[in-house]
């Protein structure tokens, strides 16, 4: 069975970063509601070390949880390894669930570097848009 | 009959600006544009895509079509019933549009903040602490040999930036830097298939190379123009660099800090500093003092990881330092196309350049306490007026549950997330392809917008839709429109 070990789900920490990548910008300007923006932003990039370790193929669901949320997003495999137990998911309505709100006093909330937990998520996929912003905020 | 081209177009995506694009148009279509990047490229040949062009007023829960005079007169009586009502976005309008937005926000008594709140908002607090050695974009094309992107990933975020202003580029002093990565790449190909070759042979893995190379490689010790990029992760951008130094997440600081000590001849008594062997360091902090004129670019990296603004202070006062050895400057990775605009524009008229509260009667200026975040986490603003920007898509979940919870008018062109959400939404034109107007480059260079194709029917520009609420307010105001 994917992602077990000895009846418990493996989960690996992380450090998440998120940013912007050539297919969110592009994506977005195809439209926030287009097939492209959820294609390319509901993803997190991960280094293929971990995800031998936690049984996650190309494709599959993974479930990133943070002190902050949580969330499903598409595992990808990294093109720029090594980066182990470092995570990143492209800046868009899917990673700001997982982001520390928190400013310090800055007027900025901490983006990049948040700890988090990766998981397999067997069979889940990321929420469209509009479905995410209804479970979430209530409206659509 | 050949379709018009039209040349020198400036591009409205990010913030560098390039105003070298030719848009060719046939029948109000754009159907061609050339010298643009991929991110470009989408905008000008999808715009019109995925677009709303009537405007919407939330009716029993559901955004239905209404006339335009209709959604002014419910965006006016939503601003002028609101006490602290948040004007946001303009980072993607013109200069001229933001212009009103400030006049709007003085008269409806509210906040007004740009998207530099989280984004460059700590460089801004920065600058204002210790100062900037900074100059054009020009300037470094011509003369800079050596340039360092720090916290920043060109290739995806300014994807021309490489090529037009720093190591592809030929200026009149430096030479561009592509056939050496051409070569490069060549040989990392090799490299490859000699390694895919073993694994084939032998049917063992291969080992993976080191996050840090020991070794400089011979290109950063020429007198000529290199590029270096430090970041948390191997980007694009770090493959076309001749040197990639990798941080540790959240330890910029220590890592800034330590060059700092390096390049004022200091000695540092550890083994590495944020995963870095000092002898690298070492190495790198020679290369920065022995060139002739280096330029220090940081994006987001700095400023969205642990340190936030004192990460800036640091970038910043390391190229001080370095200022007593050689020439060096620095310049922040400034994202949206008229982001430097909005700063501008903003100082020119409240005295400060984001997060500003005017619901005194007079600009009040503390970021933590006056940006959106901050008031959206603390539940304060009770409505708001989204312009040209996606905070639902952009800012963390605890800010747009609070945002969501009050009324939002938005004007956008886009629909976005936060339109959907949205009570009054209100289309408008494309700013730089429907609509003229002005855009500050990275720099602080403004650079005109062209109109290249007629907004459809019915659908006007950011500035006329913000004049006709700001008059609808003063109306019922009782004021005196001017």
């Amino acid at each position: 069975m994917c992602g077990w070990r000895w009846g418990f789900m493996v989960k690996l920490r992380v450090s998440l970063l998120t940013g912007r990548t050539l297919e969110q910008g592009r994506g977005k300007e195809y439209g926030k509601l287009s097939e492209e923006y959820w294609r390319d932003v509901a993803v997190c990039e991960m280094d293929p070390e971990d995800m031998r370790v936690l049984e996650v193929k190309e494709g599959d669901g993974v479930k990133i949880k943070t002190d902050f949320g949580s969330v499903v997003v598409r595992a990808k495999e990294s093109e720029r390894a090594p980066h182990p137990k470092v995570v990143f998911i492209p800046y868009g309505p899917w990673a700001n669930l997982l982001v520390n709100p928190r400013t310090q006093s800055s007027g900025m909330p901490t983006l990049k570097g948040i700890p988090a937990e990766v998981e397999l998520a067997p069979g889940a996929e990321p929420q469209t848009l509009p479905k995410l912003l209804k479970e979430h905020y209530g409206r659509k | 009959m050949r379709a018009p081209t039209v040349t020198s177009v400036t591009c409205p995506v990010c913030g560098c600006l390039c105003d070298d694009l030719e848009v060719t148009v046939r029948d109000n279509r754009i159907v061609a544009v050339k010298n643009a990047c991929a991110v470009s490229e989408a905008k000008f040949l999808s715009y019109h895509c995925h677009r709303q062009t009537t405007p919407l007023i939330r009716k029993d829960g559901q955004l239905k079509e209404a006339s335009l005079e209709e959604a002014i007169q419910r965006s006016a009586q939503i601003l002028t019933g609101a006490s602290y009502p948040i004007l946001y976005g303009w980072s993607n309008t013109s200069c001229e549009a933001i212009r009103v937005g400030v006049e709007l926000a003085e008269e409806v008594g509210g906040i007004i903040d740009n998207t530099s709140t989280v984004c460059h908002g700590p460089s801004v607090l920065s600058i204002q602490d210790v100062g900037l050695a900074s100059c054009t974009l020009g300037q470094l094309r011509h003369r800079a040999d050596l340039v360092i992107y720090w916290g920043s990933n060109p290739w995806s975020s300014h994807p021309r930036h490489v090529e037009r202003y720093t190591a592809f580029t030929d200026g009149r002093f430096q030479a561009s830097t592509w056939r050496r990565y051409l070569a490069r790449q060549d040989a990392a190909e090799a490299k490859k298939r000699v390694q895919r070759a073993t694994v084939l042979a032998s049917g063992k893995r291969v080992s993976v190379p080191p996050l840090v190379s020991r070794r400089l490689p011979p290109t950063m010790q020429r007198m000529e123009r290199k590029m270096v990029v430090v970041d948390v992760r191997r980007t694009r951008s770090a493959e076309v660099a001749d040197y990639f130094l990798q941080v540790e997440p959240n330890s910029d600081y220590e890592l800034l800090q330590a060059l700092r000590v390096l390049v004022m001849d200091g000695e540092l008594d550890v083994e590495e500093v944020s995963g870095v062997p000092v002898e690298v360091l070492e190495e790198v902090a020679d290369v920065m003092v022995n060139c002739s004129l280096g330029v220090l670019f940081f994006g987001v990296g700095l400023t969205m990881s642990q340190g936030k603004l004192r990460n800036v202070d640091a970038a910043i006062s390391l190229v001080r330092d370095l200022n007593r050895r050689t020439k060096f400057l620095i310049m922040p990775m400034r994202g949206h196309f008229n982001v430097t605009g909005a700063d501008t524009v903003f100082t020119w008229q409240t005295g400060y350049p984001y997060a500003v509260d005017l619901s005194h009667g007079y600009p009040q200026y503390n970021p933590g306490e006056t940006s959106i975040v901050d008031i959206l986490l603390r539940g304060e603003a009770d409505a708001s007026l989204v312009v040209a920007s996606d905070p639902v898509a952009h800012l963390p979940r605890d800010a747009v549950k609070s945002l969501v919870g009050n009324p939002i008018i938005v004007i956008d062109p886009h629909v976005t997330a936060t339109a959907l959400m949205a009570d009054v939404v209100i289309p408008s034109a494309f700013v730089g392809i429907e609509a003229p107007g002005t855009a500050y480059r990275m720099d602080h260079v403004p650079l005109p917008l062209k109109k290249l194709v007629e907004p459809p029917q019915g659908v006007l520009t950011d500035k006329e839709i913000l004049q006709m609420i700001l008059g609808q307010v003063r109306r019922l105001k009782g004021g005196v429109e001017t």
